[in-house]
């Protein structure tokens, strides 16, 4: 019989899954249109006055127009280039620490891993909500400081889930014999162990990217977010005191477009849990 | 056992070290100067100085770390540079709004959750069961922000069946208060409850233990009651345990949105004005708390699981 590598064997299973493919296709759309806004392509001009202040949606203007009578569709995306940047760059931060701190703490036990479990045990004692919002306040608000918060969060579980799965691996034959024919200690266990658990990785960023997003919307609306840019977050802040007078559009934008990434991260974890997961292999 | 229960209590103290220490870096280290911010503009620097001697902030850093150490296990704070009032006593005062709403949300949704799990459990595979998971998938995926926004705007200012905001002590008078929050608070939670349950329930089903069970003939509720449902409790309390200390801390937005004058709300204004003390202790109460009740989670974990081995 012949068979795949784990990452083609993955990949085979997830085009299999309809519902996966289109999340990842939302997904690296929302990565796409990101992309475009950062590069100032698109809704730069978000700004500008378009229209009369608050209309309701219409051919003319999709989501409708907010106070200054900017449009609201140019707002949603730039919104969208904020949530986006926020998850990748928790993710720049996250993995390099949880990765390094897991594999040392997994590999060599001792006093290291008492170290790095100390290490985590503590950051998971601190409610997240506490951690982000002071780390924000003392960093003085603004983009940079919830880079920072959302990364200085999210390393805590991706290191434990890393640990657990090297200590498991360290002691299999194919290790053994990596030591037998003269690999160190380091070679171990950057060129055979990781690449057989990186998979936790990815799924980890998948669910980690939701909660991302999550927490700078809620950042934003407390004001401790993005500053002087449109964001979902303070969109929905905006929506707060409009709603009254029936301007629903700011809100509707905001909540759907969050609604769609989160939707399809949901699903694309789900999916990559079981595409990657060999102990859920076949069932 | 008693070994064990013993080596866990006495590692909180470390971890309580290091969560003070975490606190310390960012409130007396990183945070740089807050005399300036208090004082406005036009500060002198004599009153400068003489406030960071009032605040203790002349100390050395050592002593400063030192003094957040005792306040984890004295529970005193000092006082408020907002307000002026002592901590301690003001985190009693916002306990009481906190706890009205928090508790009996967190209860009746954990109840209605584990009803929703058995049952869509009982039909697994069906229609019912798909369905029910859509639902959490896409419950989960709105932002906590639009429902409370949303069920505010619609149920108390629309249809006008709840108070808009706002908070009256004493039993029945607070009701009419938290009834809505806490309906959302329930919304929200159902979700990924009922997405864990669900699984922790459906793991259990396909052991061997459970067609041993229908092959002796007992039928598929009884099953689910007796059996299924009394090993998927192990992992349910974990689950449930470790999320009561959230409950100190109130729903943050929910008491923001409503104007409850609970210890969320307490937060949020001191996040707003920079006062740090109130922050500090905040985070240092929710901190033990969640140490506290992780230990607690731990530990039903392995007495009802005599399969955990202790090292």
């Amino acid at each position: 019989m012949k068979t795949n590598s784990l990452w083609k064997d993955a990949f085979i299973r997830l085009s299999k899954d309809k519902l996966a493919l289109v999340s990842l296709i939302i997904v690296l759309t929302y990565f796409f249109v990101a992309i475009l806004s950062a590069l100032g392509l698109i809704a730069s001009n978000w700004s500008q006055e378009v229209g009369a202040s608050n209309l309701a949606p219409s051919m003319e203007h999709f989501f409708g127009t907010d106070i200054f009578g900017r449009s609201v569709l140019l707002k949603v995306i730039r919104g969208t280039q904020v949530a986006m940047s926020v998850g990748v760059a928790a993710s720049i931060i996250a993995i390099p620490i949880g990765v390094l701190l897991g594999a040392l703490a997994g590999y060599f036990g001792g006093w290291i891993d008492d170290f790095v479990t100390w290490l985590y045990t503590t950051f998971s004692s601190v409610p997240n909500i506490m951690l982000l919002i002071s780390i924000t306040l003392i960093l003085g608000k603004g983009i940079f400081a919830v880079y920072i918060a959302l990364g200085a969060t999210s390393w805590v579980t991706l290191c434990r889930l890393i640990r657990g799965e090297v200590m498991k691996h360290k002691e299999r034959e194919y290790v053994q014999a990596a030591g037998a024919i003269g690999g160190g200690h380091f070679r171990k266990l950057f060129r055979h162990i990781l690449p057989n658990v990186s998979h936790i990785i990815i799924i980890n960023t998948s669910m980690q990217f939701q909660i991302a997003i999550k927490s700078e919307v809620i950042l934003s609306y407390l004001g401790l977010g993005v500053q002087g840019e449109p964001s979902w977050g303070t969109m929905i802040d905006d929506a707060k005191l409009e709603l009254v007078r029936g301007v629903w559009w700011q809100l509707a934008g905001a909540t759907v477009a969050m609604f769609f990434i989160l939707l399809a991260f949901n699903i694309l974890s789900d999916a990559l849990r079981d595409a990657l997961d060999p102990k859920l292999k076949g069932k | 056992m008693t070994k064990y229960i013993i080596r866990r209590l006495l590692y909180m103290i470390p971890v309580l070290l290091g969560v003070s220490l975490i606190i310390f870096v960012l409130f007396n280290v990183v945070s740089g100067d807050p005399t300036a911010v208090l004082l406005g503009k036009n500060a002198t620097a004599r009153q400068m100085a003489d406030l960071r001697e009032q605040l203790g902030l002349n100390k050395s850093l050592f002593s400063q770390y030192l003094d957040i150490v005792k306040s984890a296990f004295t529970f005193d704070f000092g006082y408020s540079w907002a307000t002026k009032q002592e901590i301690s006593q003001m985190i009693w005062q916002g306990a009481y709004p906190s706890l009205c709403l928090s508790i009996p949300a967190f209860v009746i949704s954990t109840v209605v959750s584990l009803l929703i799990s058995v049952f869509v459990a009982y039909y697994r595979g069906k229609g019912i069961d798909l369905f029910v998971r859509v639902c959490c998938i896409a419950g989960m995926s709105i932002s906590a922000l639009a429902y409370i926004l949303f069920f505010q705007w619609f149920f108390a200012y629309k249809l006008g069946w709840f108070e808009i905001s706002g908070f009256e002590e004493g039993f029945p008078n607070f009701i009419s208060y938290i009834a809505l929050p806490a309906i959302i608070w329930i919304v929200l939670s159902i979700g990924p409850d009922v997405r864990f349950f669900r699984t922790v329930i459906l793991d259990e089903i396909y052991q061997d233990y459970v067609r041993t069970a229908r092959s002796k003939g007992l039928s598929e509720i009884t099953i689910l009651l007796h059996h299924v449902l009394r090993n998927a409790m192990i992992p349910i309390i974990t689950y449930v345990v470790i999320q009561i200390p959230s409950l100190i801390l109130g729903a943050l937005l929910l008491e923001n949105f409503f104007s409850i004058p609970g210890l969320g709300g307490m937060t949020l204004n001191a996040l707003n004005s920079s006062d740090f003390p109130v922050m500090k202790a905040m985070a240092i109460i929710s901190s033990v708390g969640y140490i506290i009740f992780g230990l607690i989670s731990d530990i039903l974990y392995t007495v009802a699981d005599p399969r955990i081995k202790f090292k």
